[in-house]
């Protein structure tokens, strides 16, 4: 299970990084969200996955996962659901001034 | 007793949620962030006096001990970066009143300000190395604020790919931090060195992370091969915000890769500390070309951000004590001069009107303060004794030479001239030769912009003259950085 959770991380770490490197301004805003996905994947298949048990010192005390990565999980989760309506939000306001959302238009200068 | 660790992080934290509510009030925005900066002030200088005293302060988060919970940790290194973080922030807070404009001060930019400066301040004290990606996340996150602040084209424009490259990081950031878990299991940043320190057989999958949170840290500082989004993005903003990048953002990302290269990583030192040392002499010899070749002021001084940076890393990879010692003199002296030249800089570009050399001169004519104000400040960056420049160069130079890496002592000293150019040449065309304006044509004025700069070029001439005053601290901080096993003990055993 670990082994087929990691290639799904590579597999959307891979689309992220594809995404990012195309020019459309809302791709790009998507890859990052995507690539932000594939590690959390990644985090959470850490420390294993399903041993049998929750993490609470008890009689299965032995067999329960790690829940460390998953709070881990959790925090960057929240802090990149944040930096994806920041960032959607500045693309937006990007493609309004500009009329476009070319990266290639939005180079800047020619001595910059 | 009181814990002056925590204060660090809830005087800003408090001062900006405070000033959420009143947005419209201006006057009173200003009164409160300065009156916190002088309150945070206070506490840093006696946060730095008790470390000296009581030795490491920490602060157990929630009670829980490490390495189960969160801890907040200041030795001397987080101290004195800490402190002189307090005394930039003064400075530019007071640029900013007569230079951000109303508009911008109405929309949050002193909360904004205040959360940035908490952020910064977190990465400094935290002990866990999760937490510091948080505090990352949360300086981060109002730096993106920030630096889009007012909406300009331009601004908008460079935002968006400075988000982007740190959106990137930060993901890297999270993979790191995974995979260090997956390897050592814990993530206590006193927890890792020890058990790092205890492997008896060497461990190449620990050389991968290191190199990799090199990476993440170095897209955060400015080494060599990550720096391509920096110049473009702190020209963007007004003065005021890029000097509070120029002085406090790259220093966090020096700061991570100190700490973690002098705690954590130390198992393999002849590969990774040799990797750091080249990336830092390609950083300097990269970041004082850009300097030389812009036309552009502000451009020429953002590519100085850069060279900083390489000096300071080839000191904490020379790993001695000369080295260390040389790497936090000149990050605490860089902190200082870089914002004094961002808002010098700044100043100039208000008075001439134009970012470009060839269109400005003879501005020293109607300005003199602002003239001579400049010259002092590249003198002290270029390190002429007695300035504050100069005891950091030469400890570093002596740090070097110990471990025999003199061709990088040697470009050190070229990109030192180089930079001595790039930054005289400002002052020979843009403050002498012809002028090009008349007292009358001039596009803004000074006024109320050369009090904060005079505040710290005093500064960096006091730190120039009193680094005998400092040297006890200094050598505190090293004490510690060369035997982690006082910060392990410090944080794992009382």
């Amino acid at each position: 299970m670990e082994t087929l959770m990691t290639i799904t991380a590579g597999i959307l770490l891979s689309i992220g990084t594809y995404l990012i490197l195309t020019k459309s301004l809302l791709r790009i805003v998507l890859g990052t969200s995507i690539f932000t996905h594939g590690v959390h994947i990644m985090l959470l298949s850490m420390a294993g996955l399903k041993t049998g048990a929750v993490p609470l010192l008890g009689e299965d005390a032995a067999a329960y996962t790690d829940p460390i990565p998953q709070a881990l999980m959790l925090t960057s989760i929240v802090i990149s659901f944040a930096l994806t309506a920041f960032f959607l939000v500045l693309s937006y306001r990007t493609y309004k001034t500009f009329g476009t959302d070319d990266m290639d238009q939005l180079r800047g200068s020619k001595y910059e | 007793m009181t814990n002056y660790v925590i204060w660090t992080l809830l005087i800003p934290l408090l001062a900006g949620i405070i000033m959420l509510f009143i947005p419209q009030r201006v006057i009173l925005q200003r009164t409160i962030s300065i009156i916190a900066s002088i309150i945070l002030l206070i506490n840093t200088v006696l946060l730095v006096f008790q470390i000296q005293t009581e030795g490491i302060q920490k602060m157990e988060l929630g009670g829980w001990a490490p390495p189960f919970g969160i801890i907040l940790v200041g030795d001397m290194l987080s101290g004195l970066l800490v402190l002189t973080t307090a005394l930039v922030i003064i400075p530019i807070l007071i640029y900013s009143f007569s230079s951000i404009g109303v508009e911008r001060e109405k929309k949050y930019y002193y909360s904004i300000f205040f959360f940035l400066v908490t952020g910064v301040l977190g990465a400094f004290l935290t002990g866990d190395l999760f937490n510091m990606f948080v505090f990352f996340e949360v300086f981060l996150l109002s730096s993106y604020v920030l630096i889009v602040h007012g909406s300009t084209q331009k601004q908008l424009r460079e935002s968006f790919k400075y988000v982007l490259i740190n959106i990137l990081s930060s993901a890297l950031f999270v993979i790191g931090v995974a995979y260090l878990y997956a390897v050592i299991g814990t993530l206590n940043m006193a927890h890792l060195g020890e058990r790092i320190a205890s492997l008896t057989e060497p461990a190449p999958i620990l050389t991968v992370i290191a190199l990799m949170f090199l990476i993440i840290f170095g897209l955060k500082g400015a080494i060599f091969p990550l720096y391509f989004w920096l110049p473009a993005s702190y020209t963007a903003p007004p003065t005021a915000i890029g000097a509070l990048f120029g002085a406090l953002l790259t220093k966090v990302g020096i700061y991570a890769i100190f700490r973690t290269y002098s705690i954590i990583f130390v198992h393999d030192p002849a590969y990774t500390h040799t990797v750091l040392g080249v990336l830092a002499a390609l950083t300097m010899i990269f970041g004082v070309i850009g300097a030389v070749a812009h036309k552009d002021v502000t451009k020429i001084l953002v590519y100085n951000v850069i060279v900083a940076v390489g000096f300071v890393l080839f000191g904490v990879s020379t790993m001695t004590e000369a080295g260390y010692q040389g790497a936090i003199y000149y990050v605490i002296h860089d902190m200082i001069i870089k914002a004094a030249l961002f808002l010098l800089i700044g100043a100039l570009v208000t008075v001439g009107g134009t970012k470009y050399l060839k269109q400005m001169g003879g501005i020293i004519k109607y300005h003199p303060a602002l003239g001579w104000l400049f010259l002092v400040a590249v003198f002290a960056l270029v390190g002429i004794p007695p300035l504050s420049g100069f005891i950091g160069k030469v400890l570093l130079i002596q740090g070097g030479t110990t471990v025999g890496d003199y061709w990088i002592v040697f470009l050190m000293m070229v990109a030192s001239l180089l930079v001595l150019y790039s930054m005289i040449r400002i002052f020979l065309q843009g403050f002498y030769g012809k002028s090009v304006l008349s007292s009358k044509e001039e596009h803004g004025t000074t006024k109320g912009l050369l009090f904060p700069i005079s505040l710290l070029i005093a500064l960096s001439v006091l730190l120039g003259i009193g680094a005998e005053f400092l040297y006890p601290f200094v050598q505190t901080a090293t004490e510690v950085l060369l035997q982690p096993e006082l910060y392990i003990n410090a944080v794992l055993k009382e």
